[in-house]
């Protein structure tokens, strides 16, 4: 009995210990763009690393999974002859939910890894520490352009997935079950809110945030080699995206719980 | 607390060291690294740390450039104490200091003259073109061309990355050079170019110079003094050219490469 209140005991202060690091290391990275220099040529290139380079990956999901969204919507639809509902349903689910989700999967696949294995490579090559003795804040240089990058970027990308996830749908819609192409459009458009797409756009925003801060935070702090630099690059992918679906949940209930 | 800026700074005198390290502690858990180590360093002086491995000869070069933050002790730089420095006068301490770490630590992502240059443009905002010129020149002074600048870090040899370190270690003109283990995993002959180089560039700068080995040929070379480190102390130091009378079991054994004598190296079944 003691031991196994023990034993959740360790685990709640390892938690909360764990937590107050990352929010410290957040707020110190955020801190250091309050006074200059401002590294703008990272932060670019950050952006088109996160941005471009994740169009093609971020697109094929989103297009599949409007694809599939329209199909299980037509087959459970069809049931009480509600098939006119799909393309509603289709895009509030793309823009209000999985452009978002799936788009901060994608990244924190492809990007948060990247980010977790070249900083952590960094750290364990001696080169962040190069960059002290060089002058040079690594928490100004390393990670506040990626932080700064996947906050802006992230919802940029997600109203790209949104368009191709949209068209997923209408592509089985239309081309599949012989929707009029005006009244899948039209049915698009009525019932879809300003409110539903932003809500999308500022689950993205802090997706990206999470995302990066993920990778560049254990990638910061690993140790011990390669193996340091790979745990660091699982925990990175993991963390990233358990919170992703945490914080999906928080934000929709703080948006729009009534 | 503030550290002279080099336009304003005061003569140092001839009898402040460049670098009084007194009384430092660092520990890594229960491993005590560094045991109340003592060493100093006049200006214009090569000083040459040697110690067996694992010993805390980088710990002592990360603590006097704060990276690592001492347990206990004091720092002093130009007579300035540098333990719990803030981050701004860090950053004006580490203008004066060049630095040649172990692995080279070039940053794989930029070009060879990207990574000599790096301070002058990010650390003090030097115009990218002129910091290109000093950069090519420093690459000169250590025997590479120019056409190596524009190549990547990785596609250099092991000889070749050390120099461009080098060359990055004194792209600033800095006052205090730390060269961390400069001939480890090179053959006899690079590791006496680099040497030399070592050598040429301190002398030319006028720079003081803080070395760690084992590479006792490398010591003999490049120090002006050596001090040997065992568990967290220094136990010898004096003179290069009195290592060979040091009178000092531990130094004999050290100088010799000898298993057997007051040093164990700590061992253990796999």
């Amino acid at each position: 009995m003691f031991r196994a209140l023990a034993s959740i005991g360790a685990a709640t202060l390892s938690f909360l210990v764990a937590t107050g690091r990352i929010v410290i290391f957040a707020v110190t990275a955020l801190a250091t763009g309050l006074s200059p220099p401002f590294y703008l040529r990272v932060i670019l290139r950050q952006m088109l690393d996160i941005g471009y380079f994740s169009l093609p990956v971020v697109g094929l999901t989103a297009i599949f999974t409007g694809m599939v969204l329209a199909l299980q919507s037509y087959t459970g639809f069809s049931r009480f002859s509600a098939e006119s509902a799909i393309a509603t349903v289709v895009v509030l689910s793309v823009t209000r939910e999985l452009g978002p989700v799936i788009a901060g999967l994608m990244v924190a696949g492809r990007v948060g890894a990247a980010m977790a294995a070249e900083i952590g490579t960094m750290r364990v090559t001696d080169q962040i520490d190069a960059l002290t003795t060089l002058s040079t804040d690594p928490l100004r240089y390393l990670v506040l352009p990626r932080l700064l990058a996947g906050l802006i970027t992230l919802p940029f990308l997600v109203l790209v997935a949104d368009i191709i996830g949209v068209f997923g749908g209408y592509l089985v819609g239309v081309y599949k079950f012989g929707f009029n192409p005006e009244a899948y459009l039209i049915s698009t458009k009525q019932y879809l809110e300003t409110s539903d797409v932003v809500s999308g756009l500022v689950k993205a925003a802090v997706f990206g945030f999470v995302v990066t801060l993920m990778g560049c935070y254990h990638g910061y702090y690993s140790s011990g080699g390669a193996q340091g630099v790979g745990q660091a690059t699982t925990y990175s992918v993991v963390s990233a995206s358990i919170l992703i679906l945490v914080l999906d949940y928080g934000i929709t209930q703080a948006l729009f719980a009534r | 607390m503030s550290l002279p800026s080099s336009e304003a700074a005061p003569k140092i005198s001839e009898t402040v060291p460049k670098i009084a390290v007194r009384g430092l502690y660092k520990s890594f858990g229960r491993n005590r690294v560094l045991d109340g180590l003592d060493i100093g360093c006049m200006a214009g002086e090569s000083l040459v740390v040697i110690g067996g491995s694992g010993t805390g000869k980088s710990v002592l070069i990360k603590c006097i450039l704060g990276l690592l933050r001492p347990d206990a002790g004091s720092i002093r730089i130009d007579g300035v104490e540098t333990v719990r420095l803030r981050r701004k006068m860090r950053e004006r301490l580490l203008q004066k200091c060049g630095v040649l770490f172990q692995g080279s630590a070039l940053f794989d992502s930029l070009r060879v003259w990207e990574n000599v240059a790096f301070g002058l443009i990010q650390g003090r905002g030097m115009e990218r073109q002129r910091a290109k010129e000093i950069a090519l020149e420093r690459l000169r002074a250590v025997g590479l061309g120019p056409e190596i600048g524009e190549l990547r870090p990785a596609e250099l040899s092991g000889g070749m990355q050390k120099r461009v370190a080098l060359a990055r270690a004194i792209a600033a003109d800095p006052e205090i050079i730390f060269f961390d283990e400069p001939t480890t995993g090179l053959d006899p002959i690079m590791a006496d170019v680099i040497n030399d180089l070592v050598l040429k560039c301190v002398r030319e700068l006028g720079a003081t110079a803080v070395s760690i080995t084992h590479d006792m040929v490398s010591a003999r070379k490049i120090g002006d003094r050596i001090a040997m480190l065992h568990k967290g102390r220094i136990i010898w130091h004096g003179p290069a050219s009195e290592i060979d009378h040091s009178g000092n079991p531990f130094v004999d054994q050290f100088i010799h490469g000898r298993a057997e004598g007051p040093i164990r190296m700590e061992t253990r079944v796999l």
